[in-house]
């Protein structure tokens, strides 16, 4: 592992350089420490840093572009009539980077000399038996396109990694040599190292706005492959969701939207009131005791994964159901036909969703000014009518912000509704049946052998970016809500 | 106002509601009474409908998971004979290993037989059907014993063998003698063969080490699928997020909270970190698969995969958390420290930081906890659909050898045909729920000892 070493070493070279630049600001002092521009230590900062951070940032830079560097020139190689009728060019690389690895293995175990695996021709020796003796599997024989492109693909990768650890090294100890030339008694240590970590701060926070645009990027990317090879009319307004892999498929995002709103809306419907009214309770009732005792209790529902409810879903709620409402169930109507349904998913994901709407409408209602309730007692109303005509409509902005921000979370949960909702998109509106939603559909065509180039996968990504832009909707207008209302009692 | 001064003069008053006595209730009082009873009742029922489906969830993992953790066991006299795994008597490994497992069904017979014959249990069943309470595993089991210790072929040796699930079922109640009917995999005189053997304590149900420590096993063989290599992979993805998301939330915290001047860049960066916190987790994944995978060809099913998009997924939790245990930090102590010549980034890294530490511990400990349980995203960077059967010999191999984690392994038991997986299913998420309970424990222990009231 040549990266693992070339960071110890880069890690043993900056904890060089900070004893190196201790020492060496004290002795352009004469030992006295007094007659140092910064504390000691700063000196020695400064080298590490000096010699570590902009190594280790070349390091990630080189590590993140040389595959794509090396499969642009790669893939150029391969001309388009060795592809295979039934290939694409992404499977003829994945061949390449296959043959390649296998090779290095070889190389690695003693099978072959470096000089053999250099000049190995395809037909030649048995390669795809070599191949599989060192564990890589090869699904033909190596044809000979893909080795040249496999032996070029080495080189690369060789010199690439070469270059690197040269490159590293050099900013390494020129780092290094150009800070510990700079360290003297008079050099303002203290001020460079601030800055740089300052520097690394900023870089720090801003990974989140770098998050941000990968997401967008990312999906951004691949649905305008998508909306290239299938229409967006039929994405946003076509009616059916039937993927085929043979091609001529029906995607559209209408009736994976119905299943997800429907859902979401029975996991309101089961969250809203219970959460609402537990809040009311916990906040305008009840003692200190029970405040102690439920509150905690009920947020445990909050940390419980989803693939816990996931699975209760699918094994506990759905079977109940089933038996309650399917053939020969308990009430004697035949009206479920399995055990996944909108009612599965909605149920269980109200559950989920019962702490969550519980401690925001908590916290919103205990925001409202004791004066406002005081006021309403002293005119002789009972508490539930105080609650009912002065902290409810007082509460009303942020408690619909905080049902919003519950629907955000309904519509983006994913593993219940994969575990517990089915898998047939349509537009019923019987929720006994079972429908599909974004989410399941996302898993379902990005799981497994994924092929980047077919409607059928990308369509997952348009179906990502229509769910974040949802999501995000709803997370906005919802704070916008919430922020407006705070300042409101402020 | 105007309603008012222009309300009729002449109408009589109206008559007065509350006639009588104030210890006699009116019907109006009455009603509104009832009302505040009713709307404190409902108040009362959210809350123990909420803690009523925390009961059930809570019985139903206990209920239907504990039984994961204890298995069926057959302990077995087996003559390892000679004739039959070196026949050439000369303990070359490389002649043993050449013993299929297959050639080790009839030693296995053989010892049923023997077993049935010496206690006397009187069966129709022919050595075949014998074996069949056992394991598919136990041929494994036995050839690694066997080229572990070749010294050993020729002796008889004590074995403790593995029921098929299907026995194992029938002694947990999961399989009863209606459900077998129509099933090719077991009979009824089998399980008067299991009854009649656990008569005896040759066949027994013990506490099941391997669903901790094991691997997970192939479809045809749910009594030998344990959790622990996925344990390994959820353990090698914390890391990853440990040794990312700490010092990235912890240097983006300080800088918002202690450096950042209020302008258009700091707006953007705080506005990006709260709707991060909200985004869907299924995003991230589609993020890890387009970015780590497919762009930058980074090894499908990686635990050092997820371990990047869970750190990603993490780092709004923990930088919220930390930078509301920076802002606890009373301006006091930083203006003491600039009063006495420290540098700003003096007093925030050697005053501020350490104040705030435990805050920050706690926040991470729960960020943690939180990624140790999410699944969704690790469905699309593949930690899902193999059998997760090698546990990692080093570092790298742990990083970046495909494997599961433990949700992940959760899930695709769930998908697996076989009820006696279901069970298996139930146990993980027992030793899933163990793990976070530790963890927020710790988080409310190292709350309570360590923070600080200003």
């Amino acid at each position: 592992m040549p990266t693992f070493w070339l960071v110890a070493l880069l890690l043993a070279l900056s904890a060089a350089g900070y004893y190196g630049g201790r020492r060496r600001a004290i002795a352009t002092a004469a030992g006295n420490v007094k007659d140092l521009h910064s504390l000691p230590s700063y000196y020695g900062y400064h080298v590490a840093l000096a010699a570590f951070v902009p190594a280790i940032g070349a390091l990630a830079i080189w590590l993140l572009a040389q595959p794509m560097f090396i499969e642009t020139r790669v893939s150029g190689m391969i001309p388009a009539e060795a592809i295979p009728e039934s290939s694409s060019i992404g499977l003829v690389m994945s061949d390449v980077r296959r043959v390649a690895e296998g090779l290095d293995l070889a190389v690695e175990q003693g099978l072959l000399t470096a000089r053999e695996a250099r000049n190995a021709i395809a037909g030649e020796q048995d390669l795809r038996a070599l191949m599989g003796e060192v564990g890589v599997a090869l699904g033909s024989k190596v044809r000979p396109e893909v080795l040249e492109a496999a032996q070029a693909y080495r080189n690369l990768s060789h010199t690439g990694r070469n270059a690197m650890t040269a490159v590293v090294a050099l900013l390494a100890l020129g780092g290094f040599a150009f800070a510990y030339a700079r360290t003297h008694k008079d050099f303002r240590a203290r001020n460079v190292v601030e800055r740089a970590v300052l520097a690394l701060l900023i870089l720090a926070a801003s990974l989140a706005i770098l998050t941000t645009v990968g997401i967008v990027l990312s999906m951004l990317f691949e649905t305008k492959n998508f909306f290239g090879l299938h229409s967006w009319t039929d994405f946003f307004f076509g009616s059916t969701w039937a993927p085929n892999f043979r091609g001529g498929s029906e995607l559209s995002i209408l009736p994976l939207l119905w299943g997800t709103l429907y859902i979401s809306f029975i996991a309101l419907l089961v969250a809203v009131p219970v959460g609402l009214f537990a809040a009311i309770y916990l906040s305008e009732y009840a003692s200190g005791a029970v405040r102690a005792f439920a509150k905690p209790l009920l947020e445990i529902l909050a940390g419980i994964p989803t693939i816990v409810y996931g699975l209760f879903a699918l094994l506990t709620v759905g079977p109940a159901l089933a038996d309650l409402f399917g053939k020969g169930g308990l009430l004697g109507v035949e009206w479920m036909a399995g055990a996944t349904s909108v009612l599965t998913a909605g149920l269980v994901m109200g559950i989920m969703l019962i702490p969550f709407v519980s401690s925001l409408s908590d916290d919103i209602i205990n925001a409202v000014p004791q004066a406002m309730r005081d006021g309403s007692l002293g005119l002789g109303a009972t508490k539930s009518e105080t609650v009912r005509q002065v902290v409810m409509p007082a509460a009303l902005p942020g408690i619909v912000g905080a049902v919003l921000l519950a629907a955000s979370r309904a519509i983006g949960e994913t593993m219940i509704v994969v575990m517990g909702a089915g898998a047939i998109a349509k537009f019923s509106a019987n929720p006994l049946e079972s429908m599909t939603t974004i989410t399941t559909r996302i898993v379902s065509q990005l799981t497994g052998d994924t092929d980047f180039a077919s409607p059928e996968t990308l369509v997952a990504f348009a179906l990502g970016l229509t769910l974040f832009v949802l999501t995000l909707g709803l997370n906005v207008l919802a704070l916008y809500i919430v922020r407006k209302y705070r300042e409101q009692y402020e | 106002m105007t309603d008012l001064t222009q309300s009729p003069a002449g109408t009589a008053p109206e008559p007065r509601k509350h006639g009588g006595s104030l210890l006699e209730q009116t019907p109006r009082t009455k009603r509104r009474n009832a009302a505040e009873k009713r709307f404190r009742g409902y108040g009362i029922a959210a809350i123990a409908a909420g803690l009523v489906m925390l009961v059930i969830l809570v019985t139903t993992i206990v209920g239907k998971g504990t039984g994961a953790f204890q298995q069926t066991f057959v302990t077995l006299n087996v003559e390892l004979l000679e004739a039959k795994l070196d026949k050439k008597g000369e303990r070359n490994i490389e002649d043993i290993k050449k013993v299929t497992t297959f050639g080790y069904a009839p030693i296995i017979k053989g010892a049923m037989t023997a077993v049935v014959e010496e206690l006397g249990i009187e069966t129709g069943l022919k050595a075949k059907d014998l074996a069949g309470i056992l394991s598919k595993d136990v041929a494994a089991q036995l050839r690694d014993y066997v080229i572990a210790n070749p010294d050993q072929i020729g002796q008889t040796v004590e074995f403790r063998f593995l029921a098929s699930s299907r026995v194992d079922g029938y002694l947990k109640g999961r399989v009863t003698r209606e459900s077998i009917v129509n099933d090719k995999n077991i009979s009824a005189e089998q399980l008067d063969l299991v009854d009649a053997l656990a008569a005896a304590g040759v066949l027994e149900k013990t506490f099941n080490l391997d669903f901790i420590f094991g691997a997970d096993a192939s479809d045809a063989r749910p009594e030998a699928a344990g959790i622990g290599v996925s344990m390994l992979g959820s353990l090698f993805m914390m890391f990853v997020v440990l040794a990312l998301a700490l010092p990235i939330g912890v240097a983006a915290s300080i800088y918002l909270e202690e450096f950042a001047p209020r302008n258009w860049l700091t707006d953007l960066i705080e506005v990006n970190i709260s709707n991060l916190a909200a985004v869907p987790s299924i995003v991230f994944g589609i993020l890890g698969l387009a970015v780590f995978i497919n762009y930058m060809h980074l090894p499908t099913s990686a635990p050092l995969v997820g371990g990047l998009v869970l750190t990603l997924m993490t780092l709004p939790t923990i930088i919220i958390s930390t930078r509301a245990s920076l802002k606890s930090v009373p301006p006091s102590i930083r203006d003491a420290a600039l009063g006495v010549g420290a540098s700003k980034m003096q007093a925030v890294f050697h005053h501020v930081l350490p104040l705030a530490a435990p805050g920050i511990l706690t926040g991470t400990i729960i960020g943690l906890a939180q990624a140790l349980g999410e699944t969704a995203p690790l469905l699309l960077i593949g930690m899902v659909g193999f059998i997760a059967s090698n546990a990692p010999e080093t570092l790298a191999d742990g990083l970046l050898a495909p494997n599961s984690a433990m949700p992940a392994q959760i899930y695709e038991w769930a998908k697996r045909a076989d009820p006696a997986f279901y069970e298996r299913a139930w146990g993980g998420i027992i030793i899933l729920l163990l793990f976070l309970v530790t963890m927020n424990t710790l988080a409310v222990i190292l709350r309570r000892r360590f923070e600080r009231r200003w």
